[in-house]
């Protein structure tokens, strides 16, 4: 709560958005068996917001995901989440997507996609007709009833970001969502979420180590360094048209893939 | 397929054929006395004409063996569960469980029956006693085959301990549990026989019993065939149960093909 910011590059309670905050962290902090995996980290996401985190592996990102998400309870620090209160779990009102896909294998797709609905026990026939809303979209129509070894990892990730977004919670964390996947699937999958993604009403936060990924996303793009980890950076993304397939190698996108480039070197250099 | 499963079924039956042919010609050709070993052709005779009896007393060891079948399955359920539910259990129970598998339970049986007398009661007990340990253990196996990421997945969606339980933890036990079953369903014939063995007034193990002595030795054989007939037959429900639980299920892995489909 009152632990002094560890860092100075970056005012990371800030967020670029002039709307309210969903999703806010300050001063969070986690050990593990007597080592330091987080330190002090503040940061906001605001609603319709997209933010990314880079940082090496190890550098706790995943961690701060699931403290986030209510799996892990921080040592130190406040976790807030638009809507609840500080005491009550988070568990189940955090959208929260993986790289791996975590189907059950014994489901199928439509069985799959409608778990977090029926978990919160929304009738078969009512949460079965919200998956079929939602699987146009997703390019899933076709195989709601295949089971998951059927399908390709791309379309196993759309079925585990259907699965996480049908509860309808205000904020979404993506864990390094398509890292499994090969690069053509991956590009195609980032294209494709830009597209699919209902943004204004949610705060969504993406952990990544793909640089142009992050800036091909988000808004805004916060840099961590391990050991402990922490948020020592943050650049705000200003693109002209994100579903342009060009715009990877446009001139803006390339330069703000530099600077982030440059600050995680920057970090690695000084371990 | 179907063609494909006969073929390969063809040399257990070429084999047990030739056993028999073999055993027919030399109890004929060195003129064993029946009371001794009676030739396959007398025992099937025999088989044909006590099927009322053999019929009645394997009706009493069935019912024996799928009460104490359910009792072990509900008792397994109930043990591992609290086993992978509370490290206590687990220390306080499992142990004892496995320890006490080093016990001949033949020798436990005499005293079942001085405890609950010679009814039913004592031969599901000892059927229980056969049964519920590989349901315990493949139990067990299977809870703990569960992937601690599909736990916390589970968590983020809101799920109570209770539903992870029922429609993660248990699903992905189940091949386990059928694998533990098809041990219990053949184990659990033995238990039967044995509990009528010991003391009892009706059920094939007491027939066996009763025939020996009198050097029916025939009708002991035809006991003995409706028993492994019961055992089969046992194995095969379960089977027939654990493809149809397991339908949707994907195939495992590749390399297990080759070892056949039971």
């Amino acid at each position: 709560m009152n632990s002094a910011p560890r860092q100075t590059s970056a005012q990371a309670g800030n967020y670029a958005g002039g709307t309210s905050a969903l999703l806010t962290v300050s001063g969070v902090g986690f050990d593990y068996e007597d080592s330091a995996i987080l330190g002090g980290i503040d940061l906001s996401v605001g609603q319709g917001e997209f933010v990314a985190l880079v940082g090496p592996s190890g550098c706790g990102k995943s961690t701060l995901l699931n403290l986030i998400s209510g799996v892990l309870t921080p040592e130190s620090g406040q976790i807030s989440i638009a809507g609840l209160d500080g005491q009550s779990s988070r568990l189940g009102r955090v959208s929260y997507m993986q790289q791996d896909d975590l189907l059950l294998p014994w489901r199928t797709i439509e069985q799959n996609g409608r778990l977090g609905l029926e978990l919160h026990g929304v009738s078969n026939a009512e949460s079965g007709r919200l998956v079929r809303e939602l699987a146009d979209s997703f390019g899933l129509a076709d195989v709601l009833d295949s089971m998951p070894w059927q399908l390709s990892g791309g379309m196993r990730q759309r079925v585990a970001l259907l699965r996480a977004l049908l509860p309808d919670n205000r904020v979404l964390l993506l864990d390094e969502p398509f890292g499994a996947l090969d690069a053509i699937t991956r590009g195609a999958l980032q294209q494709w979420m830009l597209n699919v993604l209902d943004r204004a009403s949610k705060a969504v936060l993406l952990v990544t180590h793909d640089v142009e990924e992050a800036v091909l996303l988000a808004d805004r793009v916060l840099v961590m360094a391990p050991n402990p980890g922490r948020i020592v950076a943050e650049t705000t993304v200003k693109l002209e048209d994100r579903t342009d397939p060009e715009v990877t190698t446009s001139a803006s996108f390339v330069a703000i893939k530099r600077q982030i480039r440059q600050l995680l070197n920057d970090r690695v250099a000084t371990l | 397929m179907l063609r494909s499963t006969v073929l390969s079924w063809l040399p257990a039956f070429a084999t047990a054929g030739a056993l028999l042919v073999l055993w027919e010609v030399s109890v004929r050709v060195l003129e064993v006395q029946r009371w001794l070993l009676p030739a396959p052709t007398v025992i099937f005779r025999e088989l044909f004409d006590s099927l009322g009896l053999l019929t009645r007393h394997a009706g009493t060891t069935l019912v024996e063996i799928v009460v104490g079948f359910a009792v072990s399955i509900w008792l397994g359920v109930v043990i591992a569960s609290g086993v992978v539910w509370s490290r206590t259990v687990e220390r306080s129970v499992y142990p004892i469980i496995i320890a006490s598998q080093t016990i001949p339970i033949f020798t436990l049986a005499p005293l079942l029956i001085i405890w609950v007398g010679t009814d039913i009661m004592s031969k599901v007990i000892v059927v229980v006693l056969f049964t519920f340990f590989p349901i315990v253990v493949s139990l067990v196996t299977g809870f703990r085959s569960v992937d601690r990421e599909m736990i916390d997945m589970f968590r983020t969606l809101g799920a109570s301990p209770f539903q992870t339980f029922r429609k993660l933890v248990i699903p992905t036990a189940l091949p386990n549990f059928f694998g533990g079953l098809k041990v219990a369903a053949v184990v659990s014939v033995i238990g039967a026989v044995i509990g009528e063995w010991v003391g009892a007034s009706a059920g094939l193990g007491w027939l066996m019993k009763l025939s020996g002595p009198q050097f029916q030795t025939a009708r002991v054989f035809a006991a003995i065939v409706v028993l492994s007939v019961l055992a089969i037959g046992l194995f095969l429900a379960v089977v027939v149960a654990e493809k149809w639980s397991l339908r949707k299920y994907p195939a495992r892995a590749v390399h297990m093909k080759g070892l056949g489909e039971l």
